[in-house]
């Protein structure tokens, strides 16, 4: 894709001042906001590395005078008002199932939706979509209450399957599908394929790429969900790391070894998912927004 | 970038197969099929939010504590008390409905222009672009509960990085969480901080949309840079616009966790959201009924702000 440069400039013959102006002032912008995006997840880190009584002094050390681990003894040891170790398996578990059931169900609507002729399938489409509208506090009364009705308060599975409703994926899938050649069935048909042995063997294999944006995507806003967990999940041992900071802020106060600590904690595995799966963050982001 | 029926003139008919009626799809052997593709998400749509989305209505006609056995039907009881004078409810709920008010027009502005230039930053063909683009986005990845413990931290009055670092300008201490303004000071930056990068990420795939020939054919013509800006950029990212706008009022009527966790609703009851007191009453208290009603009004105010928001910018268009 031929990206626009309005300020498209030839390749610099000697070394004039200006040009040289030129090239260092787009990276002197750059770096000062890198700087400014970044220093705030470092103090975080750095925080959490040092003395408790440390943390507090001034200059400020962005590099530990002396390293310590005492944040993270500390929160990894505690188990009973504050087990973080639990809060980081329960996430760790809930995000990984909500991101596995949002990829089946929604794989398999998707796949019918755009590749399946059937009655009312253009009535069902719009009725799925046009929920994508309504704003998610008005399902907050009912769903505790259907939840509660399940006996699913204080567990994960109020936490992994509610969301996994969510009209997003059906939409995310079925305009990749849609894409898709139609021959590819066709020819399979007449080999006398069925539909299932169709999806299973031949959609999905091409689909890995939206398949693991939608998962990475589905993981992340389940690892990070905050307010429904707040009011759900109930007891120490049930909560999640989001709520699960909350409790910990108000249970430290003033260690920030320790509260940062917990920060640390919840921010690794979506910093090294995003690391590893930046690309397909960021395309799911920009296509769902241009496709929106 | 349409993706709906791709029509494929040169493939070549099996013999002895018509294309059937609407886009050639094949057809099934079971006219059940589809329904069994659909089943599993369509359980999950049934119960989360067609019947939510029916039964919150009901909640809010009762006076509704899960706790006790009787609730009482009461109309439209719980909507007219939130403009009765006399209600207990009417005034913390039009206050946090001020405060979530006051949050969406001060960061929505920010927020559709600082990733627009932030955007336009990140679109230049410099080498290690991806890499700044990758560093902007990252405080997005992470969770407002992440966000909102190391802002706290920053943003504390005594041992802050924030007022450290304003000390070491000679300025005075501010207290960021604790007096108004500052505490929206806080609220607003720190969201623009953490969210600026999905718009900018949103509007740089606008930007690379726009086709080249536009601008070359605008230099052609004389126009500088600014020209080209206003006459060929700004009209190309005008869907990109409405999505942005729509999209950031969306997430600021939702606000929550920075208020729940940097200033907890401080000072007084200032920063206390819409959401905030709406899960505070229906889900602490278990006043159900009143805190269904009151999500019923956020989401009108939401709908009547789309409508004007869509009615603006079809205008423009004209």
């Amino acid at each position: 894709m031929a990206q626009t440069t309005p300020s498209a400039q030839t390749k610099p013959t000697r070394r004039d001042p200006r040009q040289v102006a030129r090239l260092i002032l787009p990276y002197a912008v750059l770096i000062l906001l890198t700087v400014v995006f970044v220093a705030p997840l470092l103090w975080m880190f750095s925080t959490s590395l040092k003395p408790n009584f440390q943390t507090t002094q001034f200059p400020p050390n962005w590099i530990p005078q002396d390293f310590s681990g005492e944040g993270y003894s500390t929160i990894l040891t505690t188990t009973t008002q504050t087990p973080v170790l639990r809060w980081f398996i329960n996430s760790l578990v809930a995000a990984t199932a909500h991101a596995a059931l949002v990829l089946v169900t929604a794989s398999m609507a998707a796949y019918a939706l755009a590749r399946m002729n059937f009655r009312g399938k253009n009535v069902l489409f719009a009725l799925i979509i046009s929920t994508l509208f309504i704003p998610q506090f008005v399902f907050l009364m009912p769903n505790y209450l259907i939840v509660d009705s399940f006996g699913w308060l204080d567990t994960l599975l109020a936490i992994i399957v509610p969301s996994a409703a969510g009209a997003f994926g059906v939409f995310f899938l079925r305009q990749f599908y849609l894409s898709l050649p139609q021959e590819l069935e066709e020819a399979a048909l007449i080999d006398g394929a069925n539909r299932y042995q169709i999806f299973l063997r031949i959609i999905l294999p091409i689909s890995k790429a939206p398949l693991a944006t939608l998962a990475v995507l589905s993981f992340l806003t389940n690892w990070n969900d905050f307010l429904w967990p707040v009011y759900v999940l109930l007891s120490p041992a049930s909560q999640t790391l989001p709520p699960g900071l909350a409790i910990l802020q108000g249970a430290y106060n003033t260690n920030y070894t320790v509260i940062m600590a917990g920060g640390v904690l919840a921010s690794v595995p979506v910093l090294i998912l995003y690391l590893f799966a930046q690309r397909y963050i960021i395309q799911g982001v920009s296509r769902s927004g241009l496709k929106g | 970038m349409a993706t709906q029926g791709i029509e494929q003139p040169h493939v070549q008919q099996p013999p002895g197969r018509k294309p059937s009626g609407s886009g050639r799809k094949p057809t099934d052997a079971s006219p059940l099929t589809p329904f069994v593709f659909l089943a599993p998400y369509l359980l999950l749509f049934l119960i989360f939010i067609v019947i939510p989305a029916v039964f919150g209505i009901w909640i809010s006609l009762h006076t509704w504590d899960p706790l006790l056995p009787a609730k009482p039907w009461v109309g439209l009881q719980n909507y007219t008390d939130l403009f009765a004078s006399n209600s207990t409810t009417a005034g913390p709920f039009w206050n946090s409905m001020e405060a979530t008010g006051k949050f969406t027009l001060y960061s929505v502005p920010l927020l559709v222009v600082i990733p627009l230039v932030i955007a336009l930053i990140l679109n230049q063909q410099i080498r290690g672009i991806q890499f700044f683009r990758a560093m902007y986005f990252a405080p997005y990845v992470l969770g407002v509960a992440v966000i909102g413990i190391l802002w706290r931290f920053l943003l504390d009055p005594n041992i802050g990085l924030v007022n450290y670092y304003l000390g070491v300008l000679g300025l005075e201490k501010v207290p960021w969480i604790t007096a108004l303004p500052w505490a929206w000071v806080s609220l607003v930056g720190v969201t623009v901080w953490w969210t600026l990068g999905f718009n900018a990420v949103i509007y740089l795939a606008g930007l690379q949309d726009i086709d080249p020939e536009l601008y070359n054919a605008a230099k052609v013509d004389g126009a500088n840079r600014w020209q080209r800006f206003v006459n060929v950029t700004i009209p190309g990212l005008r869907p990109v616009f409405v999505f942005v706008v729509t999209v950031t009022i969306l997430a600021s009527a939702n606000m929550f966790g920075q208020s729940y966790i940097i200033t907890q609703g401080a000072p007084g009851e200032e920063t206390t959201t819409a959401i905030i007191y709406i899960a505070e009453t229906g889900l602490r208290q278990f006043n159900m009924g009143a805190a269904a009603a009151m999500s019923y009004m956020l989401a009108l105010a939401l709908l009547i702000v789309s409508v004007v928001n869509f009615a603006v910018f079809r205008n423009r268009g004209d």
